[in-house]
């Protein structure tokens, strides 16, 4: 089984081969075949992988036979295996959704393209996450950057170009931080490999090169994560893009800059560094805590529904960077829990906001007044992915607060408990604004002839929703997976 | 059919009633009769496990697993199953009332409607056969979103507002309190199951105890203890049917329901009478009592003045679990029965007038006696209950409760209950004598009785209050099962 053997970079090298094979065709169908392609098979190499790794352990993989700390090695490790899983998971269901969605809001001489660069954001993405290299990271996060800098523009609102440009700065910040960081650390240690590196940083843990590079490292990655307050480029790109593109970034993007935190954190510099010499728990707390409340209250004021969801998604970084900051197994093992459930929810959310984008146009609280009855499969997903973000059981969303408030109070910090609690009230706030517009507001006047989204988008939408009450009721994968990760992460039991 | 698969379709069945509602949506007959067929199996399935059940070894049905080591899981106990026999009769009957209500009111979206109403019956169920916290507080969610079309049916801007208070106020409460001291209970013990006597060892300290009896009791907003009270009167804009059934018996009662389950089976009753913040708490209840009945006092508008009633009335059965006496949990466990069907014999009435007479206001009914003989005497009936006079139903339940404030040595409190019932003959007994003692308004306005439909669930449920004074002796046991 050889082909079998190379999966952890063939899960990266198929969407970034393919994202060529788009421009060339560059007819709308053609590449969308290939994306689909492309990314059905990353799916079943990730699925693939995550057996294989829950059963045999983590897979090293050597880049051409060269042996690792010279040669690149890609390291798939449970957690990595658990974010693939995600990431192509959501990869592919966008795909089904992308054909019609972009038919309508793209022109069709540039749908290939848009393709194209949603490979390359996905190719990058995957790397991140599959390779064990430092540096590598760096190169796969511009990969995917520069590439969601260019899909973002393509969104058919003007204001598209001027959010793409300002998360192009802010992103560009970010990447140099991050590349800065990287280079402090290979000064200090002579290494890129990540094994290499958590072996050779605690030696010289204790000079201000070192700091200075954790320093670097956490701000450009936080620029990457949206952690409140460097958030501020993510409202407009994901309320600009195309509907598609925002569902893909939601809920893949942000967690894969989790990912890259955790690892950084945990795996490179370890949670003795990270929490005990620099004060960062405390750090990520006050920022993650500050991000749910005040994301959440802006939220709440949001007219344009996918503005909305965008300030819900800062709100949602911080309660994964929130259990991170309790250091502790619970809490860390909620943080990757919440990658898996709002990646669920977010997509569910921002894929039925693009179905009623393909209806009506902009979506905004007053536009879909009445809609319930027009269209009432994408509304109710609408209210499940909404109660799921709540927090309401039975679903996903309802789990992940679970395990992060048990994380809180067994720390005692029941005051924290109590600000996450406000957080879901303030989400109720926001969702019924939207559930109240959808059922009981009168329609346009236009509305009547508003027919339900095509069957090509309901099907990707309630493969969500359905996942949303799943894995409710169901946790035995996800939070399974998330426990035994975070014992790996933090070494053993601890 | 016994244990779990009786219990899996005690479930199942307004499940399957919901999906029929909506299959037989354009036939309205055919979707009336799924849901009065579905109401009475259900209810006989709720009989025989009443009926069939050991309580030394009841079944137990596990959903899922969401939580390592808790499960979804549904073990039944006798104060469960009065309350899922509570509601699981008034179903069928509240579904016989509303055909006559909704159709002479000529109401629209029939199908969402009964739909909603399985549903919600379906998470009643769950909440009253719940096995363990977790259980019961998805299902109290559950109820909470399955009711909110039925509050804001109307689709108005009132019901509007009303929907946002009620699904606020309910929701903020349940996740910001109940579910934090869901976790707490959970992060101290590692269990949430219903266990006679307690979960809480004795190396919880008593403040913590106190300050998760308080998150528990403000966290069931569902039992309208006051300060969190406002979404009851709100959500008196939905049909009366809902009001009825919902907002007299399945929500508020699960509300209350909760708070009894809570000092029972995870306080336990001894650890109860121990912390002091459960003399302020019924000392709350008692003040809920006698605010709530001077606010009905001045309500013209008679759902809002039922609504307050119920509010008083639910103070009775918080108060009762806060006594820490066996008395006063038997005597809270049996006044949620009494309530019921002396409170939605007043509600099918209050909702008879409207469809017959089309008047919503108390000073409106004078005269109405002679017009609709049956309404007013089954209000009278109903409202004597409430008041707890013999022979109804309501004496008993109130008895209890007299006794358990005497036997936990709170004078006051007994005094609270004394003056209520003397507040309730002048806000509700009121209402019956003018419509037979004082002359009509205006004659020959062509007013006549209520639709059939609605007079046999009236019917049934009025002569409820007299039989269960005669025959409290089934439900006095199976409440008394709880503290044995």
């Amino acid at each position: 089984m050889d082909l079998l053997d190379h999966l952890p970079v063939l899960v990266v090298i198929m969407p970034l081969m393919s994202a060529p094979l788009c421009v060339l065709f560059d007819r709308a169908r053609p590449a969308w075949l290939v994306s689909m392609s492309a990314s059905w098979l990353s799916f079943a190499a990730a699925v693939y992988l995550l057996i294989q790794v829950s059963r045999d352990g983590t897979i090293s993989y050597r880049l051409g036979g060269w042996a690792p700390p010279w040669g690149i090695e890609y390291r798939i490790d449970l957690l990595g295996a658990y974010v693939l899983l995600i990431v192509t998971a959501i990869a592919a269901l966008v795909m089904v959704f992308a054909r019609r969605s972009l038919e309508k809001e793209i022109p069709a001489d540039r749908i290939a393209r848009v393709y194209a660069a949603l490979l390359l954001v996905f190719a990058g993405l995957t790397g991140i996450t599959a390779t064990g290299d430092a540096f590598n990271v760096f190169v796969f996060l511009e990969i995917s950057s520069l590439a969601s800098y260019a899909v973002i523009s393509m969104g058919r609102d003007r204001r598209a170009l001027s959010a793409a440009f300002q998360y192009l700065v802010m992103g560009t910040i970010g990447a140099t931080f991050i590349l800065i960081g990287i280079g402090l650390l290979y000064m200090m240690t002579g290494t890129l490999n990540m094994l290499d590196l958590a072996a050779r940083l605690p030696e010289v843990a204790d000079t201000r090169t070192v700091r200075a590079g954790f320093a670097f490292l956490t701000v450009g990655i936080g620029l990457k994560l949206a952690l409140f307050p460097l958030h501020l480029w993510l409202p407009n790109a994901y309320a600009y893009a195309p509907s598609a593109v925002t569902a893909f970034l939601s809920a893949t993007a942000t967690k894969v800059a989790v990912y890259a935190l955790l690892r950084f954190m945990f795996g490179v510099f370890g949670a003795e560094f990270s929490l005990n010499k620099m004060p960062f728990d405390l750090i990520l707390m006050v920022l993650g805590l500050a991000g749910i409340l005040s994301a959440s209250l802006v939220a709440v004021f949001q007219e344009d529904v996918k503005r909305m969801l965008a300030y819900s998604s800062v709100a949602q970084i911080g309660y994964m960077v929130l259990g991170i900051s309790l250091a502790s197994n619970t809490g860390v093992s909620a943080a990757i829990l919440h990658v898996f459930n709002h990646a669920l929810m977010k997509g569910a959310l921002f894929l039925a906001v693009g179905a009623l984008a393909y209806r009506i146009g902009a979506v905004t609280v007053s536009s879909i007044a009445g809609l319930g009855r027009r269209m009432p499969w994408t509304v109710a997903a609408l209210v499940v992915g909404g109660l799921s973000l709540i927090g309401v059981p039975p679903t996903a969303g309802f789990v992940s607060k679970w395990y992060l408030v048990l994380g809180t109070l067994e720390q005692d910090l029941w005051p924290v408990a109590l600000l996450v609690l406000i957080g879901s009230l303030l989400a109720l706030a926001y969702v019924w604004k939207l559930v109240e517009a959808a059922y009981f507001a009168e329609p346009a006047a236009d509305a009547a002839a508003v027919r339900e989204a095509p069957l090509s988008m309901l099907i990707p939408v309630w493969a969500l929703v359905i996942a949303n009450l799943y894995f409710g009721v169901n946790t035995q994968v996800s939070v399974g997976v998330a426990r035994q990760a975070t014992d790996l992460l933090m070494g053993g039991g601890g | 059919m016994s244990g779990a698969p009786l219990l899996t379709w005690i479930l199942l069945v307004p499940l399957l009633a919901a999906i029929g509602v909506v299959l037989t949506r354009n036939r309205p007959n055919v979707r009336e009769t799924v849901t009065v067929v579905a109401g009475i199996v259900l209810f006989l399935l709720v009989a025989t496990l009443a009926a069939t059940i050991s309580w030394d070894q009841p079944p137990t049905l596990v959903l899922a697993e969401p939580v390592h080591g808790l499960a979804l899981a549904l073990t039944p106990e006798p104060l469960g199953m009065l309350f899922a026999l509570v509601a699981g009769f008034l179903w069928p009957v509240t579904s016989v009332y509303a055909i006559g209500y909704m159709r002479a009111h000529h109401e629209q979206n029939q199908t969402r409607f009964y739909t909603a109403f399985a549903v919600s019956i379906c998470a009643a169920m769950g909440i009253a056969l719940a096995g363990n916290m977790l259980t019961l507080f998805v299902f109290y969610e559950i109820l909470s979103v399955a009711t909110y079309p039925l509050v804001t049916h109307a689709g108005n801007e009132q019901a509007k507002r009303a929907g946002r208070l009620y699904l606020g106020l309910l929701m903020g409460t349940s996740i910001g309190f109940m579910l934090l001291a869901m976790i707490w209970t959970w992060q101290l013990t590692g269990t949430l199951d219903f266990t006679p006597g307690g979960v809480f060892g004795n190396n919880v300290s008593s403040g913590v105890l106190s300050a998760l009896l308080v998150l528990y009791v403000f966290g069931a907003g569902k039992a309208a203890l006051m300060p969190f009270h406002r979404w009851l009167p709100a959500a008196m804009v939905a049909p009366t049917p809902v009001s009825a059934l919902l907002h007299a018996v399945a929500v508020v009662k699960a509300g209350v329901f909760t708070i009894l389950k809570v000092s029972v089976y995870l306080f336990g009753i001894d650890r109860i009478a121990e912390l002091p913040v459960s003399s302020w708490l019924a000392a709350l209840a008692g003040l809920t009592i006698l605010l709530a009945s001077f606010v009905a006092m001045t309500k013209d508008n008679l759902k809002a003045r039922l609504a307050y009633s119920t509010i008083s009335q639910l103070g009775y059965i918080v108060l009762g679990a806060m006594l820490g006496v066996t008395a006063g949990v038997i005597g809270g466990g049996m006044h949620i029965a009494m309530h019921a069907f002396g409170k939605i014999t007043l509600f099918f009435c209050a909702g008879a007038i409207l469809v017959a007479a089309h008047k919503t206001k108390v000073s409106e009914l004078d005269g109405l006696g002679r017009r609709m003989p049956l309404t007013m005497l089954a209000f009278l009936i109903g409202a004597l209950s409430i008041v707890g006079l013999p022979p109804f139903g309501g004496t008993w339940s109130k008895w209890l409760l007299v006794q358990g404030t005497l036997d936990a040595g709170f004078w006051v409190l007994t005094g609270v209950l004394m003056l209520s019932s003397l507040l309730n003959v002048m806000y509700l007994v009121s209402i019956p004598v003018r419509g037979f003692f004082r002359a009509p308004a205006s004659q020959g306005d062509g007013i006549r009785e209520a639709p059939t439909a609605s007079l046999i669930a009236i019917a049934v449920t009025t002569t409820g209050c007299v039989l269960l004074f005669f025959w409290a002796e089934p439900l006095y046991r199976l409440a008394g099962g709880i503290v044995r």
